[in-house]
C-alpha cells in the first residue's frame, strides 16, 4: 500500500485524552470522534487534515487511557498512518486492531517537519520525505500486526476463526 | 522466571515463556466499562460469536459516566445493560449496586492470585496487586477476549522496584509509585512488567499495593505485579472461595533492571502538569493555590484512603472558594465511611461527598474545571484537559495531601496544617 500525503506533527507523549478527550466518549459515532480530534492541543487540526495525510510524532504516542476511539478518531479523520519514534503499547494493539497502519521510526519522526509531503510504501519498509528528498527505511511490519492489516483487523480475524471453529 | 512469566507460561499451557516470545493465553477474566464496551458490542456483534465464552467470566461495570451525565451516557450505559441481560451474564454493575470497576472486582472477589484478566481499561493493572496478570486492552480485543476466551500477548520483559526502609510519616503507596514514575519517567517500563517488592511493600496494606500497582500504566507498563504473600492471601481468602495457584518469581529470575531505593528518602509527593512524571517532593512544591480537591478513583477511593482524609479534615474546614470532592469507590465503601462517621466528618468539614463514579478523574462530570482553574486530585492523571478545560491543571498527589491541601487552600502536606 503507497501512502502519499502532508505531514501533521506532534511531539513526545501525546496521550489519548489529547487525541480524544474524554468529555466526548458518550458516542462510538466514528466521525463524530473525528470531529474533535487533537482539539485540545491543535484546534486547526481538522481544517489542515485531507484523507491521506500522515500522523508523525515523538516518544510514547498513544499513551494514557485504553480508549479505542482514539485511534478511531485518526482515522476517521483521514490520516492514512501513524510514524513515531514509538507508541504505548495499548494504543499500538488497538491501531492495528481497527486496521490504521503504525511506523515506529525515530529517524523518520525527528527528519519530518510539521507540513513536508511525504509518501510511505508499508511493503518496501521505506518513508519518503517529497519536500526534503530524504528515505527513512524501517522494518516491514510483520507477524501478527501484518495479519491483522491484510485481513482489514481484528474483527475480521475473530469472526473468520470462529467459522472455522 | 519471573512471576508475571510463570503465570503467562502457565496460561499458555506451556513449561516456560521468554520476554519477546508471543502467546496465546485462556482468559480468566474480561472487563469493560461503559465506555469501552458500546464499541465492544457492536464488534462482539460483527464477528457473529453469538454467545460469550463464559458468562461468569465477562464483567461489564458502568462506572465511569454514571450516574448518567446526559442522555448519550445513558444510552450507552442502557446497551451494556440490555446486552448484560441478553447474554445471561453474572457481573453486571452499575452506580447503585457496585461502584469504580478497579475497587469492586477485587473487593467481590472476581479476580484472584495467579489468573489472567484483560480489561478494556488502562488501569485493569491495579489487579497486579493480587499477584494476577492484569492487563489494560482496547474495546476490540475484549470484544475477542469475549468471544474466544482467549488473548494473544507479547511476554514483557520485567523490572523490579525494592523498597527498603522505613516509609516517613503521611507517606503511602500513591507517593512511592509517583516517586517511581518520576524516576523511570511515563514510558520508563514501556511494554514491561513493573515487579514491586521489598520490605515496604511486604509491610504495606492491599489498599496501598492497589495504588501502587493501579498508576504502573502512567510508566507505559503491561503490568504491574507483587508476589503474593500473607496479607493478600488473608485479604482473598475473606472475599471468595475459589480455587487459586500463586506464582512466586525465582531466585534467579531474569530483570531488565532491578532499581532499590530507601523509603525513608521519601517525602510526600506532588506530580505538576502535564505529565505524572512531573514529580517533586512536597517540601520543594513552593505557594501554588488551588480551587478544588478530589478524594477517590480506582487510584485512592478505598476507605483506607477515606480514613486518612478524615483524619486530617476532622475538626477543620475545608478553605473558603475551594470545592473538596469526596468520592468512595464503591457502595459499599460509603456505607462503611458512613458507619465509621467519616462522612460525617466529611460534611462537617465543607465536603461534598459523591456516589461512586470515575467521575471528574477523566473530565466525565461531577467537579469539571474551568478554564485556568487547578485542582489536586488522587486520581492517575494529569493530562492537558484531563479534569476539564484544556487551560486548567491538575495536580496528583495521596489523599492525605489532598485533605491537607483542601484546608489550606493551597498544595501543602498534613504536618504545615
Amino acid at each position: 500500500m503507497l501512502i502519499q500525503g502532508k505531514a501533521h506533527k506532534y511531539g513526545d507523549h501525546i496521550d489519548t485524552d489529547v487525541i480524544i478527550p474524554a468529555r466526548y466518549l458518550n458516542t462510538t459515532d466514528p466521525d463524530e470522534l473525528a470531529g474533535h480530534c487533537m482539539e485540545d492541543i491543535d484546534s486547526d487540526f481538522l481544517s489542515k487534515v485531507a484523507r491521506g495525510d500522515v500522523m508523525v510524532a515523538g516518544k510514547n504516542f498513544g499513551c494514557g487511557s485504553s480508549r479505542e476511539h482514539a485511534p478511531i478518531a485518526i482515522k476517521a479523520a483521514g490520516i492514512a498512518v501513524v510514524i513515531a519514534e514509538s507508541f504505548a503499547r495499548i494504543f499500538y494493539r488497538n491501531a492495528f486492531n481497527i486496521g490504521l497502519p503504525l511506523i515506529e521510526s525515530a529517524e523518520a519522526a525527528a527528519g519530518i517537519s510539521d507540513g513536508d509531503e511525504v509518501e510511505v510504501s508499508l511493503e518496501e519498509g521505506v518513508v519518503r520525505n517529497l519536500t526534503t528528498g530524504e528515505e527513512y527505511a524501517f522494518a516491514p511490519i510483520t507477524g501478527i500486526a501484518a495479519e491483522l492489516l491484510e485481513v482489514g483487523g481484528l474483527r475480521e480475524r475473530v469472526r473468520q476463526q470462529l467459522v472455522g471453529q | 522466571m519471573t512471576i508475571t512469566e510463570k503465570i503467562l507460561a502457565q496460561a499458555a499451557g506451556r513449561d516456560e515463556v521468554r520476554p519477546g516470545e508471543f502467546v496465546t493465553c485462556k482468559l480468566d477474566l474480561v472487563m469493560a466499562n461503559d465506555i469501552t464496551a458500546p464499541i465492544a458490542i457492536e464488534e462482539f456483534e460483527k464477528m457473529d460469536a453469538g454467545q460469550v465464552f463464559d458468562r461468569d467470566k465477562v464483567v461489564l461495570v458502568a462506572d465511569h459516566f454514571t450516574p448518567c451525565k446526559d442522555i448519550k451516557s445513558a444510552m450507552q450505559v442502557k446497551l451494556l445493560r440490555d446486552f448484560a441481560h441478553s447474554q445471561g451474564l453474572t457481573h453486571f454493575y452499575e452506580a447503585q449496586t457496585g461502584g469504580i470497576e478497579h475497587i469492586i472486582l477485587p473487593d467481590k472477589g472476581l479476580v484472584l492470585p495467579g489468573e489472567v484478566v484483560i480489561g478494556a481499561d488502562s488501569h485493569t493493572c491495579t489487579y497486579g496487586a493480587l499477584g494476577a496478570f492484569a492487563t489494560g486492552v482496547g474495546s476490540t480485543d475484549f470484544a475477542a477476549g469475549m468471544a474466544l476466551g482467549e488473548c494473544w500477548f507479547r511476554v514483557p520483559a520485567s523490572r523490579k522496584f525494592i523498597f527498603t526502609g522505613q516509609l516517613n510519616e503521611w507517606v503511602s503507596g500513591k507517593d512511592l509509585i509517583l516517586y517511581t514514575i518520576g524516576q523511570i519517567g511515563v514510558d520508563g517500563a514501556r511494554y514491561m512488567a513493573m515487579e514491586f517488592a521489598g520490605p515496604v511493600i511486604e509491610r504495606m496494606d492491599m489498599a496501598g499495593r492497589f495504588t501502587i500497582c493501579n498508576m504502573a500504566i502512567e510508566a507505559g507498563a503491561k503490568n504491574g505485579i507483587i508476589v503474593p504473600d500473607d496479607t493478600t492471601l488473608d485479604w482473598v481468602n475473606s472475599r471468595t472461595t475459589r480455587d487459586f495457584q500463586v506464582f512466586r518469581s525465582d531466585e534467579d529470575a531474569q530483570y531488565a533492571e532491578i532499581y532499590e531505593w530507601d523509603a525513608g528518602n521519601i517525602e510526600p509527593q506532588v506530580a505538576f502538569p502535564h505529565l505524572p512524571e512531573n514529580t517533586c517532593g512536597i517540601s520543594e512544591v513552593g505557594e501554588i493555590t488551588i480551587d478544588q480537591a478530589v478524594i477517590g478513583a480506582c487510584t485512592n477511593g478505598r476507605l483506607e484512603d477515606l480514613r486518612i482524609a478524615a483524619q486530617i479534615l476532622k475538626g477543620r474546614q475545608v478553605a473558603d472558594g475551594v470545592r473538596c470532592i469526596i468520592i468512595p469507590g464503591s457502595q459499599q465503601i460509603h456505607l462503611q465511611a458512613t458507619r465509621e462517621g467519616l462522612v460525617e466528618t466529611f460534611l462537617e468539614a465543607g465536603c461534598l461527598v459523591s456516589t461512586p463514579t470515575c467521575g471528574p478523574c477523566l473530565g466525565g462530570h461531577m467537579g469539571i474545571l474551568a478554564a485556568g482553574e487547578r485542582a489536586i486530585s488522587t486520581t492517575n492523571r494529569n493530562f492537558v484537559g484531563r479534569m476539564g478545560h484544556p487551560e486548567s491543571e491538575v495536580y496528583l498527589a495521596s489523599p492525605a495531601v489532598a485533605a491537607a491541601s483542601a484546608v489550606a487552600g493551597k498544595i501543602c502536606g498534613p504536618e504545615e496544617l
